[in-house]
């Protein structure tokens, strides 16, 4: 069981893994080991939920080097050397104006929305990927009870902030953009920032909790928000608040 | 979107090539010198005009203060984008590496947006002097530029899910849609084979040619988004990507297989180009002028 590598263009490889050693962190563990030992002329790196896109300069790397590293990563990606990743904990505030599909997403489940609630917050979550839009992050994966397709019809603008589900993920828009994911609730969280380093707030390989902001009564959790300092004492009141609550 | 005209424009007023510039699309601008300036102009001919004086692309010029360049629109039967180099540091806003314009994040470039009537953009000017001269790229050293191009692809990561599509891929001509815009063009004027092949999401990179299901192909451009989940059937080498960002909707497009070595060898030429920079101009008469001020 190895994975396959194909061309993409001239100046770019993908590295794509069966869905067994994908799902243990392949392209992630792959990313970590090409980052550790970097080659020259290798530009860029794009992690996915199977895959890893190498992108370089044809004309400074070394083409052989490069294929004998991707083809030993493909067949044995060092899983045991997956990168650690952060723990991030992102307040949500579920259903209502903010979660619109909430109460439809637990319909079709055949749940309860405080069930989905309690299911979507209980289940740590691994950035498996960003795409799509600037600091969009696809996270993985949901309890099977919380599986479900994407929307039949898109919406053309969903707000910024919003926490959606769909295929097994748990996605949150950056900014308004169109999607077709279920919106089961919204985050004061800044998830990208041009001006910041990295611009991304989540990066892949980080681990994601969602917390219920409403069942806090009422006090606001802002625990990922950057460069607002107010956002940060609510932070920090919160991390003694739960020292304090043990 | 067309690198080599962006480097060629930088070369021509002795900015490194990856300097921040203006991107002129289709034309329809006028750009007024507020200072004397060595300037740059590369890519497409869009009739040009200096003040009253015509001003060929792939040269370099002297801009008096108080000029104004005109670009009316395409003349001749290709083109769509000139790039505009100032001899000097264009001010532009910088964000994750980058002086472009991300305008999807509205960020980058001017205030993250396409430039409107009555911007002022900032230049530090690099103090010339007529040694720096006056030159030009002769066409033997610029990408071969055409109206109806054949891009050269080669095979994509799943040309072999869907044989048929690449196989009509290349004995089809097309047209860019009117959906056409820095991130992609979608390609009309014939249908690929329609399919039903759902995949996770992989990186993607400009050149890609992607088929979703309803057999409508997307060129992806420069301002690709870095992951898309439908199937990339082919990818246009680097060295015809400049070719591809010439081309405005409606314009007519073909492809046509190549393999590795050649995409190689086309890359290696242009960056040699590149390296042994622009000619100068002997006709000298335009030295007079760099020599005035």
């Amino acid at each position: 069981m190895s994975g396959r590598i194909d061309l993409m263009g001239e100046a770019a490889l993908l590295v794509r893994w069966p869905a067994e050693l994908a799902a243990a962190g392949a392209p992630l563990a792959a990313m970590a080991a090409l980052q550790r030992e970097p080659l020259p002329g290798v530009i860029d790196l794009v992690p996915a939920i199977d895959s890893l896109l190498v992108c370089f300069d044809p004309l400074a790397v070394d083409r052989d080097h490069l294929t004998a590293r991707l083809q030993m990563l493909a067949a044995h990606p060092p899983l045991t050397a997956l990168p650690a990743g952060r723990d991030v904990t992102i307040p949500v505030r579920y259903g209502g104006v903010d979660g619109p599909d909430l109460d439809e997403v637990a319909t079709q489940l055949r749940l309860t929305p405080h069930e989905v609630i309690t299911l979507h917050t209980a289940t740590e979550q691994r950035v498996l990927m960003i795409g799509f839009a600037p600091g969009y992050p696809y996270l993985g994966w949901l309890p099977p009870e919380l599986h479900l397709p994407r929307r039949a019809t898109p919406r053309v603008a969903v707000p910024a902030g919003s926490v959606a589900i769909a295929a097994g993920m748990t996605g949150i828009y950056p900014t308004t953009l169109p999607g077709g994911w279920h919106l089961i609730g919204r985050t004061d969280v800044t998830l990208f920032d041009p001006a910041a380093d990295p611009p991304a707030l989540l990066q892949p390989g980080d681990r994601v909790r969602f917390v219920n902001a409403e069942a806090q009564r009422g006090q606001r959790r802002r625990g990922g928000k950057r460069k607002n300092a107010k956002g940060a004492e609510d932070a920090k009141r919160f991390e003694r608040k739960d020292a304090e609550g043990g | 979107m067309d690198r080599f005209a962006l480097a060629a424009a930088n070369r021509l007023v002795g900015n490194r090539p990856d300097a921040p510039a203006l991107e002129l699309t289709a034309g329809g601008v006028q750009i007024r010198f507020g200072a004397p300036m060595l300037i740059g102009l590369a890519g497409a001919d869009l009739d040009a005009q200096l003040d009253d004086a015509p001003l060929a692309p792939w040269r370099s010029a002297i801009a008096p203060a108080g000029s104004v360049l005109r670009l009316r629109g395409r003349r001749g039967d290709w083109g769509g984008r000139a790039y505009l180099a100032v001899a000097g540091e264009l001010a532009a806003e910088w964000a994750v590496g980058s002086a472009g314009t991300c305008l999807a994040g509205g960020f980058g470039g001017y205030q993250g947006r396409a430039l409107r009537a009555g911007d002022r953009i900032t230049v530090e000017p690099r103090s010339c002097t007529a040694a720096d001269g006056m030159r030009w790229w002769p066409v033997g050293r610029r990408p071969a530029y055409c109206a109806q191009p054949r891009l050269r692809v080669l095979p994509g990561p799943q040309h072999d899910m869907l044989p048929e599509a690449w196989e009509q891929l290349l004995k089809t001509a097309f047209q860019v849609d009117q959906a056409a815009s820095r991130q992609g063009y979608r390609l009309a004027g014939a249908t690929l084979p329609t399919h039903q092949l759902s995949l996770p999401s992989f990186g993607v990179v400009p050149g890609a040619i992607q088929l979703p299901p309803d057999g409508q192909p997307i060129l992806l451009l420069a301002d690709a988004q870095t992951t898309g989940g439908y199937p990339v059937i082919a990818v246009v080498i680097g060295a015809d990507l400049p070719l591809a960002a010439q081309l405005l909707p409606g314009d007519r497009l073909a492809f046509t297989a190549t393999d590795l070595a050649t995409a190689h060898a086309a890359l290696a030429e242009q960056a040699a180009w590149l390296a042994a920079g622009p000619e100068d101009d002997e006709s000298g008469q335009l030295l007079a002028w760099a020599g005035s001020w």
